[in-house]
């Protein structure tokens, strides 16, 4: 699992930014008020607010500033650490929040009366607490004198104060290291190894600390301060440590620190012993001015990494990613070894489980990884033939074996190829079984390649239903290994609700995204911790439950009849729909250099589980640096993508005179409106929305019979054509992230395809709007008139009616387009959708519908209500199964 | 024995009563008066009749004044079905009465005679039916000054009190209101969670100096659709910022209606190991500023309410009257209260928003 660590912002600090200081000063609030809101802005989850300075009246300044942030909205948002070394200043601090503060800090430096007194105050006041480590003899500086303090003071703030061990947190005092001082040598690992046993000694309780005091010494010299920093925390973290009053956005990734800086501050900072005839102190020291000033300093030496042994290399390199001189050091790491495969089980596998390690501190993001298994593939394919030489290929000890499948009618799977690289990088066999993959042939595979667990996933809606039906069938074929289930689609609450009541042999567990994968999957082949983990994600899913079954009688509906008298009303009257320049359909090939400027990449990143706006992403404190990497592959790849014409793009577009009846919209051969070709069936929102708000169906934006002639538009468009091939050579390669890379491209191409139809649409060919000017980030934020809503999606969640349209489109002759058996459309980047005209038609999500309606659906569709309540199960307001037992009773 | 003289035991029986079935606070107070057309000599009586500016529209100093309508009030509200009565005290701090230049012995008075009207009532109650115990709740209001929020449009760190201040006050009130007589402490129609917490610091600070330990009831108000309280914080970040309060009971009243309320008691009862109480307005105000929510639709929203395991405790706001909290009582009857759930342990601070280290 992912530790989660707390950046505390540290800038409206009067003690640590001079800056800051001189406006507090000053007296210049409203510039201090921006620093504070620059640090919420940059992601600081806590904001510290020190006063502490001999110039000031500290506590009226505390009481200023905290009084200006609580009329910022934004700023005070977040929660408040009040920090003073003065009692004072902390409880006037105290009086002016209105949230759940923390203190930093109390202490038993003026023993435990005072300390009782004070953690009693904190209490009442509703704060948590930072505990300094230190007592009447003074700080504690070895990790001994840490873990008694704070062990000792544990216990009376639990048992004397009765204060919640959760709202405890104790700072074991950073200590500057390297000071040329022998006895300070040990101060950083007094901090690590103090805190590793201070988290075991009190449960609940959290580790902090004032993150810049351990490199003091080397004041002035910012780069090398960083790399510190980087290192002590990456240390720290991993013994426990929670938070910290750092300033994060600044630091360098542990790994991108240059190795040999990196190796002598971690000398330092570990106290190991000298390498060389110097201490490791001037070690540091020694190297250090060669450091100083700009941050390029590192690039000038970027291939000293190429000076260590062929094992840091081979780690470097998949740290890095970097293929370059893969094949060179695999081939003189196989030279050393007695065997290809020990190559692997040595140091590729140590290298690959540095890249495990960092991804689960939260220190490498998902495109590092992905591009670290393309380094490691390129590696074990320089090995294979030796191994196959050796006739061994096959003896190599994986650490368990995963199957993994999109279900049956769907062809969705980045996701999927991403949680299986990730798996594979931490050493997983990973059976992948690929897209459209029906239930028998899942579990025959299960058995012939004897898996550990099975994997299943899926992005649309009737994927659920397929899942569940592949976990009925793992219980009736008597299977009793772990089912893991993801997916956009998929939920806690519908695996918890529908798929683990259905398999009860063997344990069900969602995974939220890919960066979940390895620990479930790990916890779930752990002969220590397998039952209990399956033991808890049972009883939560119980939780889960009853909490959906409460929720389920929550909502009130209003009966169809009467949600249709609250239809949206538009006022057709004087009202003319605009007219197409043609109805029919018409085929569109654009380039994909056309499409480029019309891509929306905020989705891209997210499927990289990158999550953040663009282009501000690019410059995110924490995943700017992987988000900056991660866009400049896609950019070359999709300049590439563009110029040797990769993927086919092929769309067809339609419409049609058209008139509401009702819940539908009946289309027309003809401007006689006398022939009905279709008929376009819609839901309505049957929420209990209060007076005088509209339970809506995408018909009323439609005119009805006997209103104005109206039009509805439709249309069906892909951009992966030749994805398959394109995504197999990059596999074929061993290189995922190429692949995964292609297909996320292609997918963004689909999507801005469906724009830049839409936009040629309203401008052009419906032309209701053909002033309207090209500005991405207008399309982006869908600042135009019309929508283009998609079966399957909230505003019609029937997957279904793609039938209906695809028909109207001739979409499979027209552009190789074809609908699967749960209406997935195949190539999977691709995108459809009805257009509606009206200036106040807009976006909705039906949700949960009743009995009623589906009745009133099911006639409407011509289908039994068994299918009805199939294709509409995910927005049913009632238990299907229920109400057909009440039938049959 | 449980003797129903004694405040421990009533206190151990209003925690028991809990435990059994939904509890029914009182309905509004105010609407009640305004019925009553009352004059301004009403207000004033004897007492305060040579007092400056108009004191029509104080209902607090009704206790004082006209003792038998307040008493009145508690008996329809108990013969309604109300297992609580809040005393008539909402405003009875130093800082609110200051508006009509009431001093600290009146304002004392006001607390001190509301709470043992209400005892009077409540005892006579638990005399002929003992198995049905009726509770006092002292009421403990909002003022109409805030810690949190600027008093000056120009300045926006200006406040026209301080924590110490608004302390004090509510010190005072928490005493008469013992003194009284109470069963229990409800801090309600909170605007401003800062205000609030310097209540919960005077009541546990009053009860440290060697008082019995009553029950803490606390109420917050969302004033809009945007979901949060008027100094800005979430339902969950509020409840996070008084957690520490350990109450017998959270929740929210006033401002909105059942409908519009539903969403933040059902975030309470997710998130609040503790019992949760809502009593809502009767609906919005129409443009009269009347409400126009029936008897029955309030009972019935209730009732949904109660069903979907949300509430331990209901009641009415401003708007409703004895027949709505009759409507309410009669609905729930018999319908099992929330359970009270379970959370992981986890830290969870709170500016506007919460913040939770899971």
């Amino acid at each position: 699992m992912r530790p989660v660590f707390v950046n505390i912002g540290e800038r409206t600090n009067v003690t640590g930014s001079a800056k800051f200081k001189k406006l507090v000063v000053e007296g210049n609030f409203s510039e201090a008020l921006s620093v504070a809101r620059q640090q919420v802005e940059a992601g600081a989850q806590v904001i510290d607010v020190n006063m502490d300075e001999g110039l000031l009246d500290s506590e009226q300044a505390m009481i200023t500033f905290l009084n200006l942030m609580a009329a910022e909205p934004d700023i005070a948002r977040v929660p408040v650490m009040i920090d003073s070394s003065k009692w004072e200043v902390i409880e006037a601090g105290l009086k002016c929040v209105q949230g759940k503060a923390i203190v930093n800090s109390i202490s038993m430096k003026e023993g435990e009366a005072k300390f009782i007194e004070q953690a009693k105050l904190c209490l009442r006041y509703g704060a948590a607490v930072v505990v300094m480590a230190f007592d009447e003899v003074g700080q504690a500086d070895t990790a001994a004198r840490k873990i008694e303090i704070c062990e000792k003071a544990y216990r009376i703030l639990v048992d004397k104060v009765g204060f919640p061990p959760e709202d405890i947190i104790f700072d074991p005092n950073i200590f500057a290291v390297a000071t040329g001082i022998e006895e300070h040598d040990n101060y950083a690992v007094d901090f690590i190894e103090g805190t590793r046993e201070i988290k075991k000694r009190c449960p609940h309780a959290r580790i902090s600390g004032g993150v810049s005091n351990v490199s003091f010494s080397f004041r002035g010299n910012e780069p090398v301060r960083r790399a510190i920093h980087s290192v002590f925390l990456y240390h720290a973290i991993n013994a426990g440590m929670d938070m910290g009053i750092v300033n994060a956005g600044d630091l360098p990734v542990y790994d991108d620190i240059d190795p040999v800086l990196r190796e002598a501050v971690e000398d330092v900072i570990l106290n190991r012993p000298q390498r060389t005839n110097v201490s490791n102190t001037e070690r540091l020291v020694d190297m250090a001015p060669g450091y100083k000033g700009e941050k390029g300093a590192a690039q000038q030496v970027n291939l000293a990494w190429r000076e260590g042994t062929v094992g840091e290399r081979i780690t470097h390199a998949l740290v890095n990613g970097v293929t370059e001189f893969i094949e060179a050091d695999t081939e003189e790491a196989r030279l050393a070894a007695e065997r290809p495969l020990h190559v692997i089980e040595g140091p590729l596998m140590d290298g690959m489980n540095v890249v495990g390690d960092l991804f689960g501190a939260g220190k490498m993001f998902l495109p590092q990884v992905v591009k670290s298994a393309r380094v490691m593939k390129q590696a074990v394919a320089w090995l294979m033939p030796f191994m196959e030489a050796e006739k061994e290929g096959q003896v190599r000890k994986a650490a368990g074996k995963v199957l993994m499948a999109t279900v049956k009618g769907d062809v969705h799977d980045i996701g999927k190829n991403i949680v299986g690289v990730v798996l594979q990088c931490n050493n997983y066999e990973v059976v992948d079984l690929g897209v459209m993959v029906p239930a028998d042939r899942i579990l025959e595979e299960a058995k012939k390649h004897q898996v550990d667990m099975i994997g299943l996933s899926g992005l649309i809606t009737p994927s659920l239903d397929e899942m569940v039906f592949v976990a009925a069938e793992m219980e009736r074929q008597g299977f009793d290994i772990p089912l893991l289930i993801g997916g956009a689609t998929t939920s806690r609450t519908h695996t918890a609700v529908k798929i683990e009541p259905a398999y009860r042999r063997g344990p069900t567990t969602y995974v939220v995204d890919a960066s979940r994968a390895v620990g479930v999957v790990s916890s779930l082949l752990s002969e220590t911790d397998k039952d209990r983990v399956v033991a808890d994600t049972r009883a939560e899913y119980v939780k889960v439950r009853e909490q959906y079954a409460r929720g389920q009688t929550v909502k009130a509906r209003t009966s169809i009849g009467e949600a249709r008298k609250r239809k949206f009303a538009i006022d057709w009257n004087g009202y003319a729909p605009p007219k197409p320049a043609f109805t029919g359909t018409r085929v569109f090939e654009p380039s994909l250099a056309e499409l480029e400027a019309f891509i929306d990449w905020s989705p891209f990143f997210a499927s990289w589980e990158l999550i953040g706006r663009y282009p501000q992403i690019l410059e995110d404190d924490v995943v700017g640096q992987a988000a900056t990497d991660l866009y400049r592959d896609a950019r070359a790849m999709l300049d590439k993508v563009i110029a040797e014409k990769w993927f086919g793009a092929k769309g067809v577009i339609g419409f049609w005179p058209a008139q509401a009846v009702e819940d539908d919209v009946v289309l027309f051969s003809d401007e006689t409106r006398t022939v009905e070709i279709a008929r376009l069936h819609t839901l309505r929102q049957q929420m209990d929305k209060g007076a005088g708000k509209a339970n809506l169906a995408l018909s009323d934006f439609v005119a009805p019979v006997g209103g104005p002639a109206d039009y509805v538009g439709g249309f069906a468009v892909t951009a992966g054509h030749g994805e398959d091939e394109i995504v197999k050579k990059f596999k074929d390669a061993g290189d995922d992230y190429s692949a995964i890379m292609a297909s996320a491209l292609a997918d963004r191409l689909a999507e801005a395809f469906a724009e830049w139809l839409h936009h040629k649409a309203r401008v052009e060919l419906w032309g209701y709007a053909p002033e309207e000017g090209f500005d991405a980030d207008r399309l982006i934020a869908e600042k135009y008139q019309g929508i283009r809503p998609a079966p399957g999606y909230p505003a019609q969640p029937d997957h279904t009616e793609k039938g209906a349209l695809f028909r109207l489109l001739d979409a499979e002759a027209a552009t190789g387009m074809a609908l699967t058996e749960s209406f997935a459309m195949s190539p999977g980047a691709a995108v459809s959708g009805l257009y509606f005209s009206h200036p106040q038609s807009h976006y909705f999500g039906v949700g949960k519908i009743d009995f009623d309606q589906v009745e009133d659906y099911a006639r409407r569709k011509g289908w039994d209500l068994a299918t009805t309540e199939r294709w509409l199960s995910p927005i049913l307001n009632y238990d299907p199964h229920a109400r057909a037992r009440g039938e049959a009773a | 024995m449980t003797d129903l003289s004694i405040r421990s035991h009533r206190v151990a029986a209003l925690k028991a009563a809990a435990k059994e079935r939904i509890l029914i606070l009182d309905g509004s107070w105010g609407v009640m008066f305004q019925k009553k057309k009352l004059s301004e000599a009403d207000y004033r009586a004897e007492r305060f009749a040579d007092f400056d500016g108009q004191m029509k529209g104080n209902n607090d100093i009704l206790c004082l004044t006209r003792p038998d309508l307040v008493a009145e009030l508690h008996d329809a509200y108990f013969a309604a079905g109300a297992d609580i009565s809040e005393t008539n005290t909402f405003s009875g701090t130093t800082i609110a009465q200051a508006d009509y230049r009431l001093g600290e012995q009146d304002v004392w008075d006001i607390n001190l005679e509301g709470a043992k009207i209400g005892r009077q009532v409540a005892d006579r109650w638990n005399a002929e039916n003992p198995d049905r115990p009726k509770f006092i709740a002292g009421s403990i209001g909002p003022l109409n000054v805030m810690l949190s929020m600027s008093s000056d449009v120009n300045d926006p760190g200006a406040r026209k009190v301080t924590f110490d201040q608004v302390y004090q006050a509510y010190r005072q009130q928490v005493d008469a209101l013992y003194q009284g007589g109470v069963d229990l402490f409800l801090i309600e129609t909170i605007t401003d969670t800062l205000n609030c917490k310097a209540a919960i610091k005077a009541i546990l600070d009053w009860r440290d100096e060697g008082h019995e330990e009553l029950p803490i009831w606390i109420s917050g108000t969302i004033t809009d659709r945007s979901g949060r309280t008027l100094s800005g914080q979430t339902a969950e970040a509020f409840w996070n910022s008084i957690k520490h309060a350990k109450p017998f009971a959270v929740g929210f009243n006033c401002a909105l209606g059942a409908d519009l309320m539903r969403p933040h008691i059902a975030e309470m009862a997710r998130i609040a190991d503790t019992l949760v109480a809502a009593y809502p307005n009767a609906g919005l105000p129409n443009a009269m500023g009347e409400y126009d929510e029936e008897p029955h639709e309030t009972g019935h929203a209730l009732h949904e309410w109660a069903k979907d395991g949300l509430v331990n405790i209901l009641g009415g706001c401003c708007g409703t009257t004895p027949d709505h909290i009759r409507h309410v009582a009669d609905e729930v009857r018999g319908v099992t209260p929330r359970a009270i759930p379970e959370r992981p342990k986890a830290m969870r601070l709170a500016g506007l928003e919460p913040f939770e280290l899971a």
